[in-house]
């Protein structure tokens, strides 16, 4: 666990020091404020106390800025070759490969707590319904570390950062939203089975307030998945072919 | 403690890497491996330190197995890798930290690990800047305080003094010989004066094979067998110098330098010195000798023999 952390630590320090850290919270911050509060059908339209117009958009703006934060995680070390450094210390591949997703999803919920603030303010407007924020909350958390475990994965297989954003984001989207419009193009069992996969159905039934243990299963296998197959390309140079 | 390699192969697809490797080192024994472009050095390194695992055989240092034990093998290792490969965007004392903490060493030790190595490398001026604002030279020092901040027993330098001038050349090789007599060292390079002057036994590798083991006098005399020198015999005609110089007893082979007149290489018979009856011949013939040059045998000769085939 301490190993993991000090890896964490150090990526951490990396977005920081390297601005992505603050660019990306710069962005989602502006991109999804000016969407909640200034523009298109905003809280104010709608007229509701609620950040449902939050996570409509966050849901979008996650999904974009995720693979440009992983894409660095192993991309870079690969390049550079620090991962033979990283290796032959006495941290094991698993350590490595969640050390980064922990750092990552630090940043995330980072970028989330500076949002807090878009709650308070409705909060003032009207009279909001908590338990609602705290599952739309959960459900964007959710989403990021399925989107952030997939986004190391292709990171790990490639030394190219271009590559893993890229490859992380068309595999983002079959789940975010193309297993959803052939779902919904379909019917019977195709169609049950291709709603399970995508991830906008757990994704909605959650930031609705429905935590059923079916969606938490789907993102953490998701999640579990992509750290296992980054591990198991990491271990592959110890295959003896 | 001691490394013992068995029998290592390693394999790239349809190539052999490492070919059968076997040897043993000693603890405090510094070995250095030698070898062209391309001979395994650097993947033997690779296995030792538990990057990549062996096709057949087995590596192990004291009683571990690279196979069976890597993470407890990782602990003992202090490895810099071949082109030194290091976060260019940490400071060195925060990259120094971070190598501390995760080889395991405790909280409380680390700053102490940290500013013996900065003072052992010598990198007291240099330690608040970013590692990518370094010269080549002291990105070297940092690889390898990062490889000996945990103290371990054995250290595997992939080409230490690449990129350092003369002077911190002559530094790392100080240290280098320093540290050999408490840990075991194994380095590679190809500059050959550098293996003579920091080891104490050099492994020439070649096509993944070894072949030749010992130190470097040792080596030497094995190719030394036949004194060979250079004379410069004049006032005599060529053709007559060479068979006159055939007749010797002691003399196996006459070779005139091109390019250079009544100049002749001499090679003698095993075991046997020729300078005597080159020096009489000349006065029985009234020639003047005016040159004789042993040449010694380098290890650069030895190396070009055993790797050029």
């Amino acid at each position: 666990m301490n190993k993991i952390w000090i890896i964490a630590k150090r990526e951490l320090g990396t977005f920081f020091d390297s601005l992505t850290a603050y660019i990306m919270l710069v962005a989602f911050l502006g991109f999804s404020g000016f969407f909640t509060w200034l523009y298109g059908s905003d809280i104010f339209l709608r007229n509701q106390a609620d950040l449902q117009v939050f996570f409509n958009i966050a849901y979008w703006t996650l999904f974009f800025f995720i693979p440009a934060i992983t894409m660095r995680t192993m991309a870079e070390e690969n390049k550079s070759g620090t991962i033979e450094l990283l290796l032959t210390k006495s941290v094991s591949d698993w350590q490595i490969v969640v050390g980064k997703f922990v750092a990552c999803m630090v940043l995330i919920l980072i970028a989330l707590a500076l949002t807090l603030p878009y709650y308070l303010t409705v909060w003032k407007l009207g009279p909001v319904d908590h338990g609602s924020v705290l599952t739309g909350y959960l459900g964007l958390i959710l989403m990021s570390a399925t989107y952030i475990s997939i986004g190391i994965y292709t990171s790990t297989v490639t030394s190219n950062q271009i590559v893993a954003f890229l490859s992380a984001l068309l595999i983002g989207i079959f789940f975010h939203i193309i297993f959803d419009v052939i779902a919904s193009g379909s019917t019977g069992s195709i169609g049950a089975f291709f709603s399970y996969l995508s991830l906008s159905t757990h994704y909605d039934s959650i930031s609705r307030g429905v935590i059923d243990s079916k969606d938490l299963i789907y993102f953490f296998s998701i999640i579990f998945l992509g750290l296992v197959l980054s591990e198991t390309t990491l271990s592959k140079r110890n295959l003896a072919d | 403690m001691d490394i013992i390699l068995e029998n290592l192969t390693k394999k790239y697809g349809y190539q052999k890497a490492v070919d059968n490797i076997s040897f043993h080192v000693k603890t405090g024994e510094v070995l250095g491996f030698l070898g062209p472009n391309g001979a395994g050095k650097t993947t033997t390194m690779k296995i030792l330190a538990g990057l990549i695992a062996p096709n057949e055989g087995d590596a192990r240092i004291g009683n571990f197995s690279v196979k069976d034990n890597p993470e407890e093998i990782k602990k003992l290792i202090g490895y810099l890798p071949e082109n030194n490969p290091l976060y260019l965007e940490m400071p060195v004392l925060d990259y120094l930290e971070f190598s501390a903490a995760i080889q395991g060493i405790p909280n409380h030790k680390i700053q102490e690990r940290i500013r013996e190595m900065i003072r052992k490398c010598g990198l007291n001026a240099e330690k608040h800047k970013k590692i990518g604002e370094l010269s080549k030279g002291y990105r070297q020092r940092v690889g390898l305080a990062q490889a000996m901040i945990h103290d371990p027993k054995i250290l595997i330098l992939d080409e230490p003094t690449t990129g350092l001038d003369p002077n911190q050349i002559v530094e790392i090789r100080k240290l280098i010989k320093d540290l050999g007599k408490e840990k075991t060292v194994i380095l590679s390079t190809h500059i050959l004066p550098e293996v003579e002057a920091t080891c104490d036994r050099i492994l020439i590798i070649s096509k993944g094979k070894i072949v030749a083991d010992g130190t470097s006098e040792n080596l030497r005399k094995q190719s030394q067998g036949r004194e060979l020198v250079r004379v410069r015999i004049e006032d005599g005609n060529r053709d007559d110098i060479i068979i006159q110089l055939q007749k010797i007893e002691q003399v196996a082979m006459v070779d005139p330098i091109r390019g250079l007149t009544n100049c002749f290489e001499v090679q003698s018979r095993n075991e046997q010195s020729n300078r005597r009856a080159i020096y009489q011949l000349c006065v029985k013939n009234n020639w003047a000798l005016t040159e004789m040059t042993p040449v010694e045998t380098k290890l650069e000769d030895l190396f070009r023999d055993l790797t050029l085939n």
